[in-house]
């Protein structure tokens, strides 16, 4: 033993203490054991709190507990999460001069603008409030519209977590940016990994499957109608010359039309998941169902049976059986595309955060559809949510703190006397001048003209930068006189080549704006190569930058969907009506959806005659008495 | 003729008394006036500020009964049996004048001769 450890002292010279652990088998590991276990309190609460938050977090995505249920089990480690994230500093966000960050709240550290006491006032209020925003404990229907698939820190969601609310406060991350963001990305990942799992991909294509199935079944019929007579019998068969022929040339095209617009109508990849089923869609696959089984059934009783011997009449079975299928699906048509197109409601859609809204003319939809329908909408009209453009700069809102103490003066009963200090003090407030509306109108005032100042230096740096380049003719020779020697770049070269000039301008006007998550250099730089290989003027450049552009401008391609969550009082399969309200929630805003019926319109007539129109001068009137 | 904005408007007035002739079923006055406030004071010919929107005698029928009573042209109405004419549309004029079951209206005028007249005699 001993022999063993000198050797290794020998051979093994500066890596020494590492092996010193290898080395002495049985003394050095346990002295290390103990080393650790002297440590583990602080270090294994938090890793047990993460392995039990963890833990807690797998069975939520597959089931629906209780809200109560979820709350007292979390509650417990919501306390200790904020008594260990206190202990432990975490390190600050990574500086926004990389500008490729994934979630939200670059600008926005948990830890900088709020005291503890107030975090510990949000998290409580936060608690509150997702208590009664919570759909489950207050029976409406909350079902789930997925847009197949879903990474979870896409561009649009600020917050790591997905689908229990109460889940962030006790957490105590409202951002992906604070001492707690490796326990966050852990869980982050770990739902991911239960999204990306099997049974979420394969829901996105049961129904068109089974629609597809059945539809083919349907074609075929017509054919094996035709086909099992001459298999089984052929011999027994009345001939059947120019008539049958007729039919079947008939029959042929109807067959073809049949497949075409099969193809063209609904052979299409669904583009988003309902939460309910789709009724007309059910609708009509159970009546092309019926159509197909009572056919079929009368066949197999009165032809295969018998064996009928009338070959003509069997083809025009087939036959009236192709042109049943054809009004089956003009009824599709009908109800799955025409229907809704003519206008019959006005949709208010409001967003919960910044307030952005629009209104929207829709005909007759099922909720369900209806959000679809508002989301397609959304992503392309409304202006990119961001965070970072809510919140009152913190030295308006920080003069809440009252300056008065109220003294008891020796009274007995405290329950009065607690109602009666609580009004003094909101008296007190309400009489005491209230400046804040003045800062705040000032410091628009400020931003305002911030913002403008980078602007124009921004638009001066691009303006001059697209000067240094320029398109290379074709006639022109590529290399001219060796005086000038002029180099031949590509896209991407030149880009990369004028970026430089206007990176700091561009980087100013970001920060002021707040836009800076949304782009990153490499961003910038494809879109500089973009707009220079398609001759655009630098105003056409900047176009991207000087104003927030909607929501699917800043989507990441990919082919996983967003998840949205529809909340609505009624069942999401119910028409539209007056007065409905549904939202559709997402992790950290809310698109609020209001109904009203568009006006039923008297229309009149009235004819002018075009001679009618006659004028006079104003004069003096004169009137005989 | 003219007045101060603010201050009462004073004039030399004229009362003159018409008594309606019956002719078939009207009663007529036998004169027309025009102006109102809501006319055109500018094409006013009569009176001398052209932002007088006042109402005035532009014809008087001859042998009329206004003619009768010593109404002549271009003079401005300030009163109808009491009330006031300075400040009323056209149309309030001709129905303050028409009223069917007058008899009698007795109006207040003015014209540029009488304050003359008046400054004559007190010179």
């Amino acid at each position: 033993m001993t022999g063993l450890r000198e050797r290794v002292k020998v051979d093994v010279g500066c890596e020494w203490n590492n092996q010193e652990g290898y080395g002495r088998a049985g003394y050095g590991v346990a002295h290390l054991k103990t080393k650790v276990s002297s440590h583990t309190p602080p270090a294994s609460k938090i890793d047990s709190l993460r392995s039990k938050v963890e833990l807690l977090r797998l069975p939520l995505a597959l089931s629906s507990k209780s809200i109560s249920h979820r709350k007292s089990q979390l509650g417990g480690a919501g306390e200790h999460g904020t008594g260990g994230g206190g202990a432990h500093r975490g390190k600050p966000r990574p500086p926004a001069s990389d500008m490729d960050t994934e979630s939200q709240y670059s600008g926005y550290s948990y830890k900088s603008s709020h005291s503890r006491s107030s975090r510990k006032h949000r998290e409580r209020r936060d608690r509150h409030r997702s208590k009664s925003r919570d759909s489950s404990s207050r029976g409406d229907k909350s079902v789930t519209i997925q847009a197949p698939g879903e990474p979870l820190l896409d561009t649009e969601s600020t917050r790591g977590d997905d689908r229990d609310d109460n889940w962030g406060e006790t957490t105590t991350v409202v951002t992906g940016t604070s001492e707690h963001s490796v326990s966050n990305e852990d869980l982050t990942r770990v739902s991911k990994e239960l999204e990306e799992s099997f049974p979420l991909d394969c829901r996105r294509f049961l129904g068109p499957a089974l629609a597809a199935g059945l539809g083919l079944f349907a074609l075929v019929t017509p054919l094996a109608f035709l086909a099992l007579p001459q298999l089984l019998w052929r011999e027994s068969l009345d001939p059947c010359g120019t008539p049958c022929e007729g039919l079947y040339v008939s029959l042929a095209f109807k067959l073809l039309v049949l497949l075409i617009s099969t193809w063209a109508l609904f052979l299409r990849p669904p583009r988003a998941t309902l939460p309910r089923f789709y009724v007309f869609r059910c609708l009509l696959l159970a009546l092309v169902f019926l159509f197909v089984a009572s056919y079929w059934l009368f066949y197999g009783v009165r032809v295969l049976e018998p064996r009928e011997r009338d070959y003509r009449g069997i083809v025009g079975y087939a036959a009236s059986l192709v042109d049943a299928l054809l009004f089956i699906q003009y009824l599709a048509l009908v109800l799955l595309e025409v229907r809704h197109l003519q206008p019959a409601f006005c949709l208010k859609v409001l967003r919960t955060t910044d307030g952005a809204s629009r209104f929207y003319n829709v005909g007759h939809l099922s909720i369900q559809r209806a959000a679809v329908w508002v989301l397609d909408q959304y992503y392309s009209d409304f202006p990119v949510y961001n965070p970072a453009l809510l919140n009152l700069p913190k030295s308006i809102l920080s003069k809440k703190a009252s300056g008065f103490k109220v003294y008891t003066l020796g009274e007995e009963n405290n329950t009065n006397n607690s109602t009666g200090q609580s009004r003094a003090m909101i008296a007190a407030a309400a009489r005491r001048r209230d400046n804040s509306h003045n800062e705040y109108y000032y410091e628009e005032a400020e931003m305002d003209r911030r913002v403008r100042k980078r602007k124009a230096r921004l638009v001066v740096a691009v303006e001059e930068a697209f000067t240094h380049i320029k398109r290379l003719q074709d006639d022109e020779p590529a290399a001219s006189s060796p005086k000038h020697p002029r180099e031949v770049m590509d896209p991407r070269e030149a880009a990369q080549a004028i970026f430089a000039p206007m990176a700091r301008a561009m980087q100013k006007y970001l920060r002021t704006t707040r836009q800076q998550p949304y782009h990153s250099m490499e961003s910038i730089i494809n879109h500089l190569q973009f707009c220079i290989t398609h001759n655009m003027t630098p105003k056409a450049f900047l176009e991207r930058y000087l104003s927030p552009g909607p929501t699917l401008q800043y989507q990441r391609e990919n082919s996983r969907g967003r998840q949205w969550t529809l909340v609505s009082d009624e069942p999401v399969t119910s028409a539209l009506r007056q007065g409905l309200v549904f939202s559709l929630r997402r992790l950290d805003f809310a698109l609020v959806v209001t109904v009203t019926p568009l006006p039923f319109l008297h229309l009149g007539e009235e004819f002018i005659d075009p001679k009618s129109h006659k004028f006079v001068m104003r004069l003096q009137s004169e009137t005989s008495v | 003729m003219s007045f101060i904005p603010g201050q009462p408007v004073t004039a030399v007035v004229q009362r003159i008394e018409i008594r309606k002739l019956r002719q078939g079923e009207h009663l007529i006055l036998g004169f027309s006036i025009g102006g109102g406030i809501d006319q055109d004071p500018g094409q006013n010919p009569f009176s001398e500020d052209k932002a007088d929107k006042g109402i005035y005698v532009t014809r008087v029928t001859p042998g009329g009964p206004a003619e009768v009573a010593g109404l002549m042209m271009g003079d401005k109405v300030m009163q109808v049996n009491g009330w006031d004419m300075t400040m009323v549309t056209h149309d309030q004029a001709r129905k303050r004048l028409t009223k069917k079951n007058e008899e009698v209206v007795r109006l207040l005028v003015t014209r540029k001769s009488l304050e003359q007249a008046v400054r004559h005699s007190m010179m």
